[in-house]
């Protein structure tokens, strides 16, 4: 009699559920796409990134879970996170990760591709880059004054009063030029990146 | 003399003209040669590689092959800031590395009629310089004002010894460089546990309560180390523990006055430079109560800007308040 029970329930259960759409390739697109041998395959998920970082606390995700998601094909999920935008840069999960992954090469990669698709939650780093860039591109060189006015005015203009006695400060140090240099070679210099982005579209 | 290709990196130029003022006051005294690589253009700081990485790579190598064409009798570039020196060193890295790296950004540079073949150059920074190739000996000797009895905390940031792919330091993490440069100017260095933590780099200007949690931690270890001042290597370190300070006092109400030089004006000092050689007083945290300690009198700096005073509330007395839910012990 239990017998015919348990037939009957195992012919009412839900059917299974159907994994998520994973995209396999993420994990090799976001290796060719970084400088140098990424090593992303060989994590090996020790924490050691996470619990060197001076800035995990305010990160969606540690760089070690990141990079699961990486190899989950979570391709959204990963392009969204903050984490990327986060990393200061500091090497100390570099240094210290027993498998030697290029950690912060793979975060700026994770950055231009987040950009590329304009998956990001909060505009304020990638405008920032963008700015700085733009302005390098144009002169050659970084403009600080020009960078500081155009990005505190778009992300922080309630800062600007309170910035201005310490930008005067800077100004009447010497510390800050408000006209920008412009490089000689800016023509073959504009000439160089123009080609180099060429060749990155048709990488 | 020894003779060194020199980048000095746009922050030299700009907000961290006293590391340009003073290093060109030490050259003599250390017998360094710098000669200007010609024309360079910005190395992308931390914010190239995140947008696109072969124009990236392209901007720092243009530096490389310019630096490349111009070597006559030198093949070491020295760059004195941290986000160029780890620019020029990890391109030339990583184009080695990964040589198909290395042939987009020579496509790239052809158009602008340059070449650079990677690993031709060494990239070295300041400091490595100073230490392996003048040799502390060198700069024992051409100390005339000690810098006795001056409590100083040497600070190096990030990108200088890390990743350290040519493995120049003793370590990664707490190399002594720096410590034994101060030491042989005669100062009381301190052994600053945060010597190469993080400043915070471009997060004051995007995340800045991140930032400034970074530059409490590092002006309250020094500061409860005694220290008079930090000394440091870094542009972007020396603009955000100095110009940032003030706001980081104003976001946690606290009260730190911690003065932060680069290490070059304190040698400039104690080979017997005068402060305005050196560009003392450019800084915003007032340096000098902390050189009178050693008889350096520096005049009074153009226009200090007010310190802003954190908040009111802070200040008064504490008010009596209904504790919340979760204080209450039941």
């Amino acid at each position: 009699m239990f017998a015919t029970t348990l037939e009957t329930d195992h012919h009412t259960l839900p059917p299974l559920p159907t994994p998520p759409v994973a995209d396999l390739r993420l994990l090799e697109e976001v290796a060719a796409a970084t400088a140098g041998v990424s090593r992303l395959e060989m994590c090996i998920q020790c924490g050691t990134c996470g619990g060197s970082c001076p800035s995990s606390a305010d990160m969606d995700h540690t760089p070690r879970q990141l990079f699961a998601m990486v190899r989950a094909g979570m391709r959204d999920e990963v392009l969204r996170s903050n984490t990327p935008w986060i990393c200061v840069s500091c090497y100390h999960c570099v240094v210290r990760c027993p498998q030697g992954v290029h950690i912060a090469d793979v975060m700026y990669t994770l950055k231009s591709m987040a950009i590329r698709v304009k998956l990001y939650a909060d505009s304020t780093a990638p405008d920032f880059s963008q700015t700085f860039v733009d302005l390098v591109e144009n002169y050659g060189r970084s403009f600080e004054f020009g960078l500081a006015t155009r990005h505190y005015l778009k992300h922080f203009p309630l800062r600007l009063p309170g910035m201005a006695p310490k930008g005067l400060g800077m100004i009447t140090r010497g510390r800050m030029d408000l006209t920008p240099h412009r490089i000689e070679g800016i023509d073959k210099f504009k000439a160089i990146l123009a080609r180099a982005k060429e060749l990155e579209a048709a990488s | 003399m020894t003779k060194y290709l020199y980048y000095p990196g746009c922050s030299l130029e700009t907000n961290a003209r006293a590391y340009y003022i003073s290093l060109m006051a030490i050259c003599e005294p250390l017998g360094l040669d710098l000669e200007e690589i010609h024309d360079w253009n910005c190395c992308g700081a931390t914010e190239y590689v995140g947008i696109s990485l072969t124009p990236a790579y392209a901007l720092i190598s243009r530096n490389l092959a310019l630096a490349a064409k111009q070597a006559n009798g030198t093949r070491t570039v020295v760059a004195p800031c941290s986000a160029c020196y780890l620019n020029l060193a990890k391109a030339d890295y990583y184009m080695r590395e990964s040589p198909k790296l290395g042939e987009k950004v020579n496509k790239a540079l052809a158009a602008g009629d340059l070449h650079y073949t990677p690993g031709s150059l060494d990239v070295r920074h300041l400091l490595d310089v100073i230490v392996h190739d003048v040799g502390l000996d060198a700069v024992r000797r051409a100390v005339v004002r000690p810098l006795s009895g001056l409590r100083v905390a040497p600070y190096l940031g990030c990108m200088v010894p890390r990743p350290d792919y040519e493995h120049r330091w003793s370590n990664p993490e707490y190399p002594n460089e720096l410590d034994q440069v101060l030491k042989a100017l005669g100062a009381e260095v301190i052994d600053f546990p945060l010597k190469t933590h993080c400043c915070g780099g471009h997060m004051t200007q995007i995340g800045p309560p991140v930032a400034y949690e970074l530059i409490r931690r590092l002006i309250h270890a020094a500061s409860e180390y005694q220290a008079d001042l930090m000394a440091t290597l870094c542009p972007m370190c020396q603009l955000n523990i100095d110009a940032y300070q003030g706001e980081m006092n104003h976001f946690f109400g606290t009260y730190y006055h911690m003065p932060i030089l680069f290490f070059t004006q304190l040698m400039g000092l104690a080979f017997g430079k005068e402060p305005q050689e050196l560009g003392i007083g450019k800084e915003l945290v007032d340096s000098r109560l902390a050189l009178a300690r050693i008889g350096v009198e520096v005049p009074e700096a153009e226009a200090a800007p007010a310190p802003r005073r954190p908040r009111k509330a802070k200040e008064g007395l504490p008010m009596p308040r209904m504790p919340e839910e979760k204080e209450l012990i039941r």
